[in-house]
């Protein structure tokens, strides 16, 4: 019969199921299958701590939502337009957020006494007539599925398995998908199971023929692809990029590379992806502690390595008094915090942004860090080699934040080619008539004198000593010099770094302010209001410390300052602290980013819903 | 000014490994850094410094290829008052911080001081995972069974009943062998010396750097100031004979003032036995055999108990890749099979597609 397709700007989908039922595997292949096919997109995994929960469980729902579309998107999408429910429990945790209308794509089969009465159901809804505020699709998926493998002598266990790719297919037929790129996938990842690669590919067209032959759906939809600037894209996950950025960073500097590290969620896959550079020379340590970690690397830069260490909130907090002897011995190295939910233990596999405050002031003593934070998976990888080169240029740690949702978040990716990347190249102090350990150059660096070389052996260490000849040294007036000369070669880097830029006028009314991985929600926001008449303005922070030059200027041209940030409010306190400034504080700490709309509505409620 | 002094004459030929072809060797006086040495008078330390001194020279190799690392105690003031490249860091982690070092540049020579403080307690983890790994540097644990820089708090290695500064009516903790804690730890090269035995001092210290893994040496060393005393039993020339027996590969276990006694091995338990009394001869006792760990327990395990002399010299020495080595290994490994890495190539890894 005839199918009509309707052509979409953007599309959001949320993708629900029992965390065994593989819905991080099936959103990530629709959304690799988006980026191929050009479209822009942003993606939300949300996933439970536990490795397993017991099946059915509310608590066990793990969650992927993907927002693509044929023009700029910033954000993951407020509330999804489809809903892919795989379990009773999927949908009652997940129906709260569906669109009034929206999809709801439900597997029937599972939708048994047993999975009903976990997801707190006392009669089926997909039966009682509770959806019809929605368009419901209440199929077979897994009866499907098993019919779609029959005859490959798998288990039904293992056939089962299959039904995240029978939705996926369905899925793809709905959105004009081709299947071209799973199907490679599953060549690649099955190649060793041929049992298991026919089986998936089956599942997959079987759900694809289904959207065909049911009269169930008479439309189809098409997101066209997005005009992106020209070039040669990937889509990344912020982890993946970060370990690029490393790797490049290693390779742009000409130093060994060095990761000191311990598994931590989420940052393990950095740890992960890095200990695959072994052909690059990339030495990687996964060390008994987080302290190990940390010390490994200070080893490695002090014997000329570029040196990182990679965690998450409860490793900074135990990483710190290393931090302390780095930034006392003034050697480089780059700490990536991939912050979390906190505090303690906290939300393992939930995003925040609570850590800045650690970040520029944790530690005991005057104790300067510069810290830097990416703001979208793909701009991890830019701002790894930032901190690579403030860490060498300057002679000192440098924190790097980024968090849960970059970490797991994707986007495509324009990759750059090695030649654009900035120059970063190292020299070695070599000449033992001029040097001394704590000599100074012109941006108060020290100079860096590796181990191994002839005639310039020295000692250095945490305890106070004096300028130039870095001797041990306690007196008063010592102390007060070398302090401020630490903070002065910090202070220092605003130099070195671009403008605090504006979006939206240069002046005017209101200011959004943010930092990190709000930028995708704020400025979604920002532009929409903009376009209806709003005078709106949004500065994103890069560098948290120093800051931009011209950070106080900016402040004062706006009559309001408004910052968004997931936590209680610690870059204003900054702010307020430095450029006594009158700001209000925009905050979210429930373990899950701002929506674009959560930024438009508090837009609306400060300036009013006409302008 | 305490950068070093004392470099190499002019016109040195030097080859690859960073010997010195040349007949003018460094001495003693060129290893000790223009700062003055601060320990207390009459510390063991000055003792262990001035032997570590003396036995770099025959080791033979260029001044900058030594890196000293430390922690935090007086143990760990050790690299300031050495011209070599050093670290002074921080409390118990000179062990991860050498791993880092000896990983990113494999041919440093590398030792490490360290105390019972910062070695076994707030380092104890570290200690554990960087001898079972084996890295190739020497380790010098100056145990003088007391927490000395903070002026006389107890430590792991100090008697249960200890008086102490935190435990005025005594220690209620049971102390810990640091040799059966190297032996536990897979450690490669274990051996004791003492701060007052300077010739057996310098003989462990070689024997230690020659030994390509792990080499844990430890030494005991007097704190006259808050633990005075605490090895005077094996080191007062009117008793140390009868309360100390040297252990050395292919030798039988004898000691005594007049050589008059011997351990033998009585199944698994070591007795002291007479060799004067008619009741055992020198063919009777154990000959101490350094590649066998076994014997190492027992035989360390003789210092926890008075009625049995305390064992010093190589307790074990046996062959094992070196973590340094291993992770060097495997990157020519990996490398050979696949290839060097091409960062253009590894940033377009997977499925990518082109616009415009």
């Amino acid at each position: 019969m005839e199918k009509t397709t309707e052509v979409l700007d953007h599309v959001v989908i949320r993708f629900a199921g029992d965390s065994g039922d593989g819905m991080q595997l099936t959103g990530g292949q629709f959304t690799q299958t988006a980026a191929i096919l050009g479209n822009d997109l942003a993606t939300l995994p949300d996933y439970p701590a536990e490795i397993r929960a017991p099946a059915g469980t509310l608590y066990g729902v793990s969650a992927f939502q993907l927002h693509f579309s044929s023009f700029d998107v910033h954000t993951p999408g407020d509330a999804p337009d489809v809903l892919v429910a795989m379990n009773p429990a999927a949908l009652q945790t997940q129906l709260p957020q569906l669109k009034r209308g929206g999809i709801i794509i439900a597997n029937s089969d599972a939708f048994d006494a047993k999975n009903l009465g976990l997801a707190h159901y006392d009669i089926n809804p997909l039966e009682d007539g509770s959806l019809a505020g929605y368009r419901l699709f209440s199929l077979p998926i897994t009866k499907g599925t098993l019919k779609s493998v029959e005859g490959l002598g798998l288990s039904t266990k293992d056939a089962g398995r299959c039904k995240n790719f029978y939705t996926l297919g369905l899925l793809y037929w709905l959105y004009n998908r081709s299947l071209d790129a799973t199907m490679r996938w599953i060549e690649e990842k099955f190649g060793t199971k041929p049992a298991f690669a026919e089986a998936n590919r089956r599942a997959l067209q079987a759900g694809f023929n289904l959207g065909d032959t049911l009269e169930l759906f008479t439309h189809r939809y098409e997101v066209r692809p997005a005009q992106l600037p020209p070039g040669t894209y990937r889509n990344i996950v912020g982890n993946h990029a970060t370990a690029l950025g490393m790797l490049a960073a290693t390779q742009r500097t000409g130093l060994q590379g060095y990761l000191g590290s311990y598994p931590i969620t989420p940052a393990s896959d950095i740890l992960h992806e890095v200990s695959r550079y072994k052909n690059f020379g990339f030495l990687t340590f996964q060390a008994e502690d987080e302290i190990a970690a940390i010390c490994a690397s200070i080893g490695a830069s002090y014997a000329g390595a570029l040196s990182f260490t990679t965690t998450s909130g409860p490793g900074v907090a135990l990483k710190t008094e290393a931090i302390g002897l780095a930034v006392m011995t003034e050697l480089p190295l780059v700490i990536i915090n991939v912050q979390r939910g906190g505090p303690s233990t906290g939300l393992p596999t939930k995003t925040e942004q609570a850590d800045l405050l650690q970040a520029v002031y944790g530690r005991n003593g005057e104790c300067p860090v510069p810290v830097v934070a990416a703001s979208t998976p793909g701009d991890c990888f830019n701002a790894v080699l930032e901190a690579a080169r403030i860490a060498t240029r300057y002679m000192t740690p440098v924190m790097l934040l980024t968090d849960g949702y970059l970490a797991n978040g994707s986007e495509p990716w324009r990759v750059p080619s090695v030649a654009d990347l900035p120059d970063l190249t190292v020299k070695f102090a070599t000449d033992p008539a001029t040097y001394q350990s704590y000599d100074r150059d012109e941006r108060l660096a020290r100079p860096w004198a590796v181990p191994g070389t002839p005639g310039l052996e020295h000692r250095i260490g945490g305890l106070e000593h004096s300028n130039i000849s870095g001797g041990i040294n306690y007196s008063p007036e010592n102390h007060e010099a070398m302090v401020k000369l630490r903070a002065a070669k910090v202070a220092g880097i605003a130099n070195d770094i671009p403008d605090l830029e504006v979006f939206g006028e240069d002046s005017g009314d209101v200011l959004i302010i943010g930092w990190g991985s709000t930028y995708g929600a704020i400025r979604a926001a920002v532009e929409r209001k903009r376009a209806q008449g709003y005078n709106v303005s949004h500065a994103h922070f890069r560098h948290l410390n120093p800051m931009p030059k011209n950070t106080g200027d900016v402040l004062k041209r706006f009559k309001r300052v408004i910052v968004a940030e997931m936590n209680l409010g610690q870059l204003i306190k900054i702010l307020r602290s430095e450029f006594l400034v009158d700001a209000v504080g925009w905050n979210k700490v429930q373990g899950l980013p701002f929506t674009g709309q959560d930024i438009e509505e508090r837009i609306e409620s400060v300036l009013g819903h006409n302008n | 000014m305490d950068n070093m002094n004392g470099t190499v004459a002019e016109g040195t030929v030097t080859n690859g490994a960073g010997t010195l072809a040349v007949a003018e060797k460094l001495t003693a006086k060129d290893f000790a850094s223009s700062c003055d040495v601060r320990w207390c008078p009459g510390c063991g330390d000055y003792s262990i410094l001035a032997q570590v001194q003396r036995t770099l020279p025959d080791i033979d190799r260029k001044l900058e290829d030594y890196c000293f690392v430390s922690g935090i105690g007086c143990s760990s003031r050790f690299p300031y008052y050495m011209s070599g490249y050093g670290i002074h860091s921080i409390h118990g982690r000179a062990l991860a911080i050498a791993t880092g070092v000896k990983m990113a540049n494999p041919k440093l020579s590398l030792w490490i001081a360290t105390g019972d403080g910062d070695g076994l307690s707030i380092g104890g983890n570290h200690f554990m995972h960087t001898m079972r790994r084996n890295l190739d540097c020497v380790v010098l644990l100056f145990n003088n069974r007391i927490y000395g820089l903070t002026k006389g708090q107890y430590s792991p290695t100090s008697e249960a009943g200890k008086k102490t500064k935190s435990t005025p009516f005594g220690s209620i903790d049971h102390p810990v062998n640091p040799v059966l804690l190297a032996l536990g730890a897979e450690t490669t090269f274990v051996a004791r010396t003492i701060d007052r035995e300077p010739k057996h001092q310098q003989e462990i210290y070689k024997r230690a750097y020659d030994h390509h893994g792990s080499s844990f040496v430890e030494i005991y060393q007097n704190c006259n100031i808050f633990n005075d005393g605490a090895f005077e039993h094996l080191t007062d020339k009117k008793v140390k004979a009868d309360n100390v027996v040297a252990i050395e590969h292919g030798k039988p276990l004898v000691f005594g003032a007049n050589s008059d006694k011997g351990i033998i091995l009585d199944g698994f338990k070591p007795r002291v036995v007479s060799l004067t009394d008619g009741t055992h001869t020198v063919d009777d006792l154990v000959v101490y055999d350094e590649t066998n760990s076994d014997l190492a327990y027992i035989v360390a395990r003789m210092s926890d108990d008075p009625t049995f002399p305390t064992a010093i010299g190589v307790f074990l020495k046996i062959e094992r890749a070196t973590y340094e080595d291993l992770a060097h290994g495997q990157m020519e490994t990996v490398t050979a099979k696949i290839g060097p890495g091409d960062l253009e190539k590894m940033l377009t890894e997977g499925d990518t597609w082109v616009v415009g």
